[in-house]
């Protein structure tokens, strides 16, 4: 059984790692070709992300966009989240659902929405209409991690701080904020890594102004192949998975998840 | 502190902003498209404010028929194959030590969150001639010469599992990982073999779950539209391709906007169906 586990476990990882492998093969071809196993050795192509011009703009654009946008998700977020939790109003529970709305329905519709909205009220284009319909579009990750994070307060902690004269302002600053911040970071960090690797709905509403990576790359791919989309694609991996491993590190990934392994 | 009804008008305060935000960049623009989708068309990509069935009546041609029933079809496809592996592979992980689970989830984070752009590249150069996988069969001697496997419905499929496999797993784990093992335990000590066991305990506990988890990444898949683009032929191309054409290369807004109000229509009608199925979980 343990070998048949095992193997089940190899053929899953293989089918997940290989084209990510070929990927991070064609990264390092020494000339401009499409070839696997690579040719030569050279990690020029991941200087280009940072010396190309294009390039490095689509990056300082994705980077911008994708902090300020997590930023926004979390500032609409947190409020929310601290009133579900500390009121008692089943009407406000709407909110709620129209955070999780646009994560649930397909992409595309958020997009077009946006879409339609920012071309009637003259904005289409701009750049910063991208970080708010980025900021709409990822507000459910910061909610769910929110939710889950004032859930698991004890509420007798703060029934103290109540006891002893402390104001919500106080009792926010002093109980809760320490309590939650880990749901605060690993929040931010889930929108911060989807909006970095967002395609559709930068493209619905600053495609034509702006590009970010993955908008970059597609049109790249029009014109041709370029081991630079390789590049990108191993950088945005690897960035991902060093986000994600701080997050398993310092917090709670499983409970974060849904497993609630506290509770066993 | 008690949790109690908010009282004055402060009490509110934190509501603002949150509640603002949402209405005005997500309850406003929804409400726009759906205005755009009865909207007359004009000459040039314009359109002019109007009262028309027109983009919604163009659902009856036989070519919207078509891809409709494609994208149903793929999605269907999709899921199934998802959940057939998925079920089998987080009831696995559930049951691994920690860490190993923590690794797994890192990683299948990593991949869901990786930008489909960036997936559909991966699997064309994974499909390609020169750079592909049939090199290794070549070199296997399972094939005489190397060739490219895109575009073709395969590749789409392949590529569409693969993205939505992480979330499929991401989906069932909180169920699997509550699943009481000594459920289980039960079976093997009467004499079930794992794989008995498994398939006559496991599966039958977790039958709503499994509805819903099909649901869910039906949904998921119905949304992909860059890897149809990227890997298959015009015949591939789903609903969610169909209304990014429409809107961004052929300018007609409105006729996106009734394609999109239409796919909300059956998404909502499928989530609505996936919270029934987890609702009969929770009853059960």
């Amino acid at each position: 059984m343990t070998a048949l586990r095992r193997l089940f476990f190899f053929v899953v990882g293989l089918f997940l790692a290989l084209p990510l492998i070929v990927v991070a093969g064609v990264s390092i071809n020494a000339r401009q070709t499409l070839a696997f196993p690579p040719q030569g050795f050279s990690l020029s192509w991941y200087g280009q992300i940072f010396t190309n011009p294009e390039w490095r703009n689509a990056l300082i654009a994705s980077l911008t966009l994708a902090a300020s946008s997590a930023l926004l998700a979390l500032l609409i977020a947190l409020p929310l989240a601290w009133f579900l939790w500390r009121r008692i109003a089943p009407w406000a529970n709407i909110f709620q659902l129209l955070g999780v709305a646009p994560f649930t329905l397909p992409p595309v519709i958020t997009a077009l929405g946006l879409l339609t909205f920012w071309a009637t009220t003259g904005f289409y284009g701009q750049p910063w209409t991208a970080v708010i319909s980025h900021g709409i579009f990822f507000v459910t990750l910061p909610l769910v991690t929110l939710s889950l994070g004032f859930s698991a307060i004890d509420r007798s902690l703060v029934e103290a701080a109540a006891t002893m004269g402390a104001d919500d302002r106080v009792i926010f600053r002093t109980v809760v904020l320490p309590l939650i911040l880990p749901y605060l970071v690993s929040g931010y960090a889930f929108a911060f890594v989807l909006s970095l690797n967002e395609y559709i709905v930068a493209y619905m509403t600053v495609g034509f102004t702006m590009e970010t990576l993955p908008i970059k790359i597609f049109n790249a791919l029009r014109y041709g192949y370029t081991p630079t989309m390789a590049a990108v694609t191993v950088l945005f991996l690897v960035i991902a998975a060093v986000i994600f491993g701080l997050v398993a590190r310092f917090g709670d990934l499983p409970k974060l998840l849904g497993a609630m392994s506290d509770e066993r | 502190m008690r949790r109690e009804p908010p009282q004055r008008l402060a009490d509110y305060g934190p509501l603002f902003f949150p509640a603002g935000m949402l209405i005005v960049f997500f309850v406003v623009p929804f409400a726009t498209m759906i205005a755009v989708s009865v909207f007359q068309r004009e000459q040039g990509g314009f359109y002019t404010p109007a009262f028309v069935f027109d983009n919604y009546a163009r659902f009856l041609s036989l070519f919207f028929g078509k891809v409709l029933g494609f994208s149903l079809f793929l999605a269907i496809a999709v899921a199934a194959a998802c959940v057939v592996i998925g079920i089998p592979f987080t009831y696995l992980l559930s049951r691994s030590p920690r860490k190993i689970q923590i690794v797994w989830l890192v990683a299948l984070l990593s991949i869901l969150s990786l930008s489909e752009v960036m997936i559909g590249f991966a699997w064309s150069t994974l499909f390609s001639r020169t750079a592909g996988i049939t090199n290794l069969f070549v070199w296997l001697g399972l094939m005489t010469q190397a060739q490219a496997l895109t575009p073709s419905f395969g590749a789409v499929m392949t590529a569409m599992t693969y993205q939505a496999f992480p979330y499929t797993v991401l989906v069932l784990y909180p169920a699997l990982v509550r699943l009481d093992p000594t459920l289980t335990e039960a079976a093997r000590t009467l004499g079930a073999s794992p794989v008995k066991a498994f398939f006559t305990v496991v599966v039958p506990a977790l039958r709503n779950t499994i509805l819903a988890t099909l649901i869910m990444v039906f949904i998921f898949a119905l949304g992909s539209y860059l890897l149809p683009q990227l890997l298959g032929r015009p015949q591939h191309w789903t609903l969610s391709v169909l209304i990014t054409d429409q809107a961004i290369y052929q300018s007609n807004m409105p006729f996106a906007a009734a394609m999109a109000v239409f796919l909300v229509l059956v998404s909502l009608a499928l989530v609505g169906l996936a919270l029934y199925a987890g609702q009969q979980r929770q009853a059960k």
